[in-house]
């Protein structure tokens, strides 16, 4: 093969699996209960682990005592994890673990475990920059053009404070795995977002070779972010279970301590001024933001969001160290807190001005890195959601209920990772798809599977597919809405690789050259004169008996060929209605029109959208970390206090694929992220829109609504 | 949580309600099972435990035997002692759902039953009904899962759901299936699969 076979996907109408609706492939074993989660899993001899955790905020361990609790019936090992001396920074923080033949004995073991703590100041409420002091440390100013002058100059300034809480990932099936350790081997069933990446990120904490590391998963219950590495539980898990003498050990957290310590979203703050002229174009921003990700502090979100370009920008950033779990990536990372600040502070502004915020958001449309995209957006979400019938000026509105419209925008790669696929062809005709990579219930099985289908001319149960295992050629981390661009371009040129070795050996019954030939419907024929054919089993014969063909294919990402790209464009308008007297906002209506690439399966790629913009919804009216200032714990570390939305909580979605030939073109582009950004902006739009004031911090729950109705925010 | 208006919000369910009645939805928690529940109990139970004690539970129709602590859960039971793993351990308090199974004809919070308690009553896990049930295909025609972790307990909320509310409404689903969460965000599915099963389950039993 001298030239670079051509890997590009098929004209749209001339696609006959790919672009087509199929419904899950894993969706009967899931919806029957049949599939085997990583936290469902049984095998002999395992032993269950338990943590304790610390009880303080901030605390030095100045003993530990595990005695009785190794003495116990059932205990088969007790990890110190904390040893005398060690400083703990946040409530829940890991202090040890107990493996035992039962769950039960090992929680009643670690009950057993005396530690004596000598408790430390601790602060854990960065919603008050000035009650931060030393915890927080500043990040050097940015200046674009003279800020300064444009304020000064400037027809009209509006100001505004926004805050967005550390919210947790929340994820059904805890983070855990079932781990072995045996002499230098490991086996682990890890619950991961990495199935590739997971053995080279434990191996040096073992002291094992990662080649010595078998990592397999089948499904995971949600990751949404925060299950890239193995985390300390796989550590701690390998070490009980080397302990315990090699048994198996299911070591996963329980719902308290998944709601404190494995990740969360981190917050964000902001005193925001915007200026501009009467007409809504806005000519300066000037932010001053503070935010926190746990102790580590909290990164600036990218500002001004999307309206990048705004000519006068004067940026300022402090990062606010607190007692609490760390943040992890939490799906499109700062993008949610960036477009909540920023959409904001726009519609503040066109308040102010007295301009129709979807004018405001178009007018300004120059400033984005894509003008004609989010204008063609903003026209198409306006027209979905009524704008022009239903939007009334902010504060015109009376009565116990009224209803407000808000926009939400957002901005994604989501281009492929690097990805690597074998396609197996056997001389019976069956083919065997592997790859690394993982499905996290996006539907990657499903798509891949349409892919290889589409590839090589072949109906959806012909395909094998095997993931989900790091023996397999590697997968890249599913995040960063990479995995369908990267998984669906490796799985094309590999198919197509392994096709070229397929035509070479069925060309001479052909009386063909193999570069004539095509696989289609099931047949392998000659693309000039299609009755020249033969049946896609007789063409495999051809390889003859005992051979195969395996042949590999990559996604790189500096040279995707074509096959995906990255940069999704979204707008979002939520329509509410919100009771004056009791705070609580409804969600009439959500409009969702998100730009996408190719579609591969757009049932699949619906799912993906509602499933972001039910996310969104329960962030944007439910979620928020509560910490008690005094004790300095988290304050509903449970799922009856954290509150996620309900089926009835979302109101009714309207979601605009924008399916359209010069999208299409653009190659496949991941859709996890981009539209679940912009949500918290466009509720809290439609709240300030609907009772003429602006409800400053999220979520928009009755305490946060009424405080602002009844002046208590300062 | 998000109705303004109604004055009775059918889909609350209270901490208090579920470990009275042991049921969920709107169906479950209706007037008079909380009685029925206190008027069941036995007067003066015999103290056991706190070791593992043998007990019986029956299954999908069959009687298991294992051995357990008395303070443990049934979905424990289910998952740990047993390999009813259908049934998830999520909040393990009575909030989400994933752990729904049906005892005595009547949907209930596995995590938030003693499996002692729940022994001489029928309990239906999801691994009783077959692959391709007709709820379970209907949450797949309307690819009303995601990671799918919730999903089992979703599917035998609507089994009984439905049984007491075989022509349910829109908003009837809405409230019924209140209590049950899912984080990735499947409930556009979920409302269309269970008025899908509700016709598809009518249909057959007329048939």
């Amino acid at each position: 093969m001298a030239n670079t076979p051509d890997y590009s996907w098929p004209p749209m109408d001339a696609r006959k699996i790919m672009g087509k609706p199929y419904k899950r492939l894993d969706g009967p074993q899931k919806a029957a209960g049949r599939a085997k989660y990583t936290s469902d899993l049984k095998m002999k001899d395992m032993l269950f682990a338990a943590y304790l955790t610390c009880p303080h905020a901030h605390a030095r361990i100045t003993s530990i005592d595990t005695g009785a609790a190794e003495k116990m019936n059932g205990v088969q090992a007790v990890l110190v994890i904390a040893e005398a001396g060690k400083e703990l920074q946040w409530h829940g923080q890991e202090v040890a673990a107990v493996a035992a033949t039962t769950e039960e004995v090992a929680r009643e073991a670690i009950l057993k475990i005396k530690v004596a703590y000598e408790v430390l100041p601790h602060f854990v409420n960065e919603a008050d920059l000035a009650k931060a002091a030393s915890r927080g440390k500043a990040a050097g100013e940015k200046v674009t053009g003279d800020p300064e002058k444009a304020i000064q100059d400037a027809e009209a300034v509006s100001d505004g404070v926004y805050g967005i809480p550390v919210i947790t990932h929340c994820c059904l099936e805890p983070h855990g795995c079932v781990i072995q350790w045996q002499g230098d081997q490991v086996m682990a069933w890890p619950s991961t977002q990495f199935v590739t990446g997971w053995a080279g990120t434990l191996a040096p904490n073992l002291k094992v070779p990662a080649a010595n590391i078998k990592v397999k998963m089948d499904y995971i219950g949600g990751g949404f972010g925060s299950k890239f590495s193995p985390g300390a539980w796989a550590e701690v898990g390998a070490r009980l279970s080397q302990k315990a003498g090699g048994k198996p050990v299911k070591i996963f957290l329980d719902r308290a301590s998944e709601q404190q310590i494995p990740g969360n979203r981190p917050s964000a703050f902001g005193k925001i001024k915007i200026a501009g002229k009467k007409d809504g174009t806005i000519t300066a921003w000037q932010s001053d933001t503070w935010a926190s990700g746990g102790f580590a502090g909290g990164g600036q979100p990218p500002l001004p969001y999307v309206y990048t370009n705004i000519p006068n920008t004067r940026l300022n950033h402090v990062s606010v160290s607190v007692n609490a779990g760390p943040s992890q990536a939490w799906r499109a990372p700062n993008n949610q807190q960036a477009s909540y600040l920023t959409c904001s502070a726009i519609e503040d502004f066109a308040a102010k001005v007295g301009v129709d915020p979807m004018v405001v958001f178009d007018k300004n449309a120059g400033y984005t890195p894509r003008a004609e995209q989010y204008q063609y957006q903003l026209k198409k979400a306006a027209e979905l959601s009524e704008w022009s019938k239903l939007w009334k000026p902010r504060g015109s509105q009376t009565g116990a209920v009224r209803r407000g419209l808000g926009i939400g925008v957002n901005a994604w790669g989501g281009a492929g990772h690097a990805c690597e696929a074998r396609t197996t062809i056997n001389p019976d005709g069956s083919v065997l798809l592997e790859m690394g990579t993982q499905d996290l219930g996006t539907g990657t099985r499903t798509i891949m599977t349409q892919v290889a289908a589409e590839t090589l001319g072949l109906q959806m149960g012909q395909i094998k597919l095997a993931i989900g295992d790091n023996s397999l050629p590697p997968g890249g981390a599913s995040g960063g809405s990479t995995t369908v661009g990267g998984a669906s371009s490796a799985t094309r040129k590999s198919g197509i690789n392994a096709l070229a070795k397929l035509f070479e050996a069925a060309a001479p019954a052909l009386s063909a050259q193999p570069e004539d030939l095509e696989a289609v419907d099931g047949t392998v024929r000659v693309k000039s004169d299609t009755k020249k054919s033969m049946s896609w089993v007789a063409a495999c014969k051809k390889i003859g008996p005992g051979g195969k063909i395996s042949e590999t294919g990559a996604n790189e990402q500096r040279n995707p060929m074509g096959l995906n790209s990255g940069g999704a464009a979204g707008v979002q308008v939520a329509d509410v209605s919100v009771d004056t007297e009791t705070g609580l906002v409804k969600i009439n209506r959500y409009v969702a029109v998100q730009d996408c690439g190719l579609i591969i399966n757009p049932r699949l790629a619906e799912s993906q959208i509602y499933g972001a913009i039910i996310m969104g919804i329960s962030t944007a009216l439910f979620e928020e970390r509560i910490m008690d200032n005094l004790t300095g714990r988290m304050m509903n570390s449970d799922m009856e206090f954290y509150k996620l939305a309900g089926i009835k909580d979302i109101g009714d979605i309207v979601v605009h694929l924008d399916i359209r030939e010069v999208n299409d073109k653009r190659g496949v582009i991941g859709l996890g992220e981009p539209p679940a950004i912009g949500i918290c902006a466009a509720v809290g739009n439609a709240v300030a829109n609907a009772i003429g004031v602006r409800v400053p911090n999220m979520p928009m729950s009755p305490m946060h609504v009424l405080n602002t109705l009844e002046g208590r925010n300062a | 949580m998000s109705s303004t208006k109604d004055p009775k919000p059918k889909n609350a369910v209270s901490r208090r309600g579920f470990l009275g009645g042991m049921g969920i939805g709107t169906g479950a928690v209706g007037a008079g099972l909380l009685e029925r529940e206190a008027m069941a109990a036995p007067a003066a139970a015999s103290v056991v435990g706190p070791g593992p004690v043998p007990i019986t539970l029956n299954i999908n129709g069959k009687p298991v035997n294992l051995t357990v602590e008395p303070s443990v859960t049934l979905v424990d039971a289910l998952r740990n002692h047993l390999d009813y793993t259908g049934a998830k351990r999520v909040c393990d308090r009575g909030t989400c759902g994933a752990c729904t199974v049906i005892l005595a004809g009547k949907s209930v919070y596995s995590c938030s039953v003693l499996a002692i308690d729940a022994q001489g009553r029928n309990i239906e896990t999801i691994e009783g009904l077959p692959v391709n049930n007709p709820i379970s295909t209907a949450f797949v025609n309307h690819d009303a899962q995601q990671c799918g972790y919730c999903t089992p307990g979703f599917v035998m909320a609507t089994k009984g759901f439905l049984s007491e509310h075989p022509s349910p409404t829109m908003d009837d689903v809405k409230n019924g299936l209140g209590g049950n969460l899912c984080r990735c965000g499947t409930y556009m599915g979920v409302r269309q699969a269970v008025l899908e099963a509700a016709k598809n389950m009518k249909g057959a039993k007329n048939g």
